[in-house]
């Protein structure tokens, strides 16, 4: 049933080749550990999402910190499910993935970013409205 | 450097001499055609890779909508209109819950394509038969979320605020709702075709699909219920 074109990972790894691989693929060194990558980002998932989910609601670490540790665990377990799950790495094979991912980032960065600091200035500028207008306001 | 000469002016009078009116017709990389690579007569990459990457390309700019989402979310957080506040309609316990089932589901989806590249269609169904049910039981968990909300008049409707938590909430489980129907599909297309190259390729987007959506999760556990609570 199979093609030699699905068979590339099965074919013994060449010195020197530097196909790309997709991501959510394997690279051909790394194939036949789907099973290890799986438990490793799930044990560290786990830790992550565990740690976030108790610092939020306990007062361990100083009060305003507390949302800068909430952002910093949550892209590293980002940055956990793209390396264990989709299996986007550092390697020659990979530079494509990356280099997308990175333009992908910068969007999201320039539209969450720009929109927050866009419209703080505008709410800034605002006059100033009574509650009582604003009631009224509702449907 | 140990020779004597330019080796920037040699590499010039080399190039010259090999391709004189700059055409570029020199040859260049590995002097053996790499398979796949897109060099020489081997065409483009082969089709699991770029089907793959054009998925990935639409996964980054679905990633980019959501960030409009969470932009009007956190442009519009405080817009309560005298309404209810974030931190008054989250229930953590329920969001931890949902939390667990779409990171196991991520898993077992990893566990189904490592058994479809293992070509055990038995194995890959059942994992793909729990993903499926895990990814129904957070659809069912928010629902009675959102259900539990419009009970008590808490609808998009009535502010800023609840009008972009529904919408970036809503849009997160309209994807995984959508992505539970795709999982059915390729339930079917293993049974009944086997597998064959195109439904390998349509598994490898499959699982990129299903991951994203778990990546996104992160994001709105994050921002819109831990941080959005003010804990």
């Amino acid at each position: 049933m199979t093609t030699p074109e699905t068979d590339h990972h099965h074919q013994p790894p060449m010195i020197g080749r530097r196909e790309d691989h997709s991501p959510g693929d394997e690279p051909i060194e790394d194939s036949g550990h789907w099973i290890r990558n799986a438990n490793m980002g799930l044990a560290l998932s786990v830790l992550l999402t565990a740690a976030a989910f108790l610092l939020a609601g306990s007062d361990v670490i100083y009060g305003p910190a507390v949302p800068v540790a909430l952002a910093v665990l949550a892209i590293a377990q980002m940055g956990v499910h793209l390396v264990f799950f989709l299996h986007i790495t550092t390697g020659p094979d990979n530079t494509n993935n990356v280099l997308a991912l990175a333009f992908g980032v910068m969007v999201v960065f320039l539209i969450v970013f720009g929109s927050i600091w866009i419209m703080n200035h505008l709410s800034e500028n605002m006059m100033p409205m009574p509650v009582g207008q604003m009631m009224q306001m509702q449907p | 450097m140990t020779d004597t000469g330019l080796p920037a002016s040699v590499e010039a009078v080399r190039r010259v001499r090999e391709d004189p009116h700059r055409l570029g017709h020199r040859s260049h990389g590995p002097s053996e055609p790499v398979a796949g690579a897109g060099h020489g007569d081997t065409g483009p990459a082969s089709k699991r890779i770029i089907v793959g990457y054009g998925f990935w390309i639409y996964l980054l700019s679905d990633i980019v909508l959501f960030s409009c989402f969470f932009a009007a979310f956190a442009v519009q957080r405080s817009a309560t209109a005298g309404g209810p506040s974030i931190e008054q309609i989250v229930d953590i316990g329920r969001v931890a819950i949902e939390t667990a089932v779409l990171l196991l589901s991520s898993y077992t989806c990893m566990l189904s394509f490592a058994a479809s590249n293992a070509r055990n269609v038995m194995r890959t169904q059942i994992f793909l038969a729990a993903t499926g049910l895990l990814g129904l039981i957070f659809i069912i968990i928010e629902f009675q979320e959102f259900a539990v909300l419009a009970a008590e008049g808490i609808t998009p409707q009535r502010s800023g605020t609840l009008t972009s938590f529904f919408g970036l909430v809503g849009l997160h489980g309209l994807h995984v709702s959508a992505g539970l129907l795709w999982l059915l599909t390729m339930m079917a297309q293993i049974q009944v075709k086997g597998f064959r190259p195109e439904i390998t390729h349509r598994l490898i987007c499959f699982n990129l699909f299903w991951h994203a959506l778990d990546i996104v999760w992160i994001g709105v556990f994050t921002i819109v219920y831990l941080m959005g609570a003010g804990l």
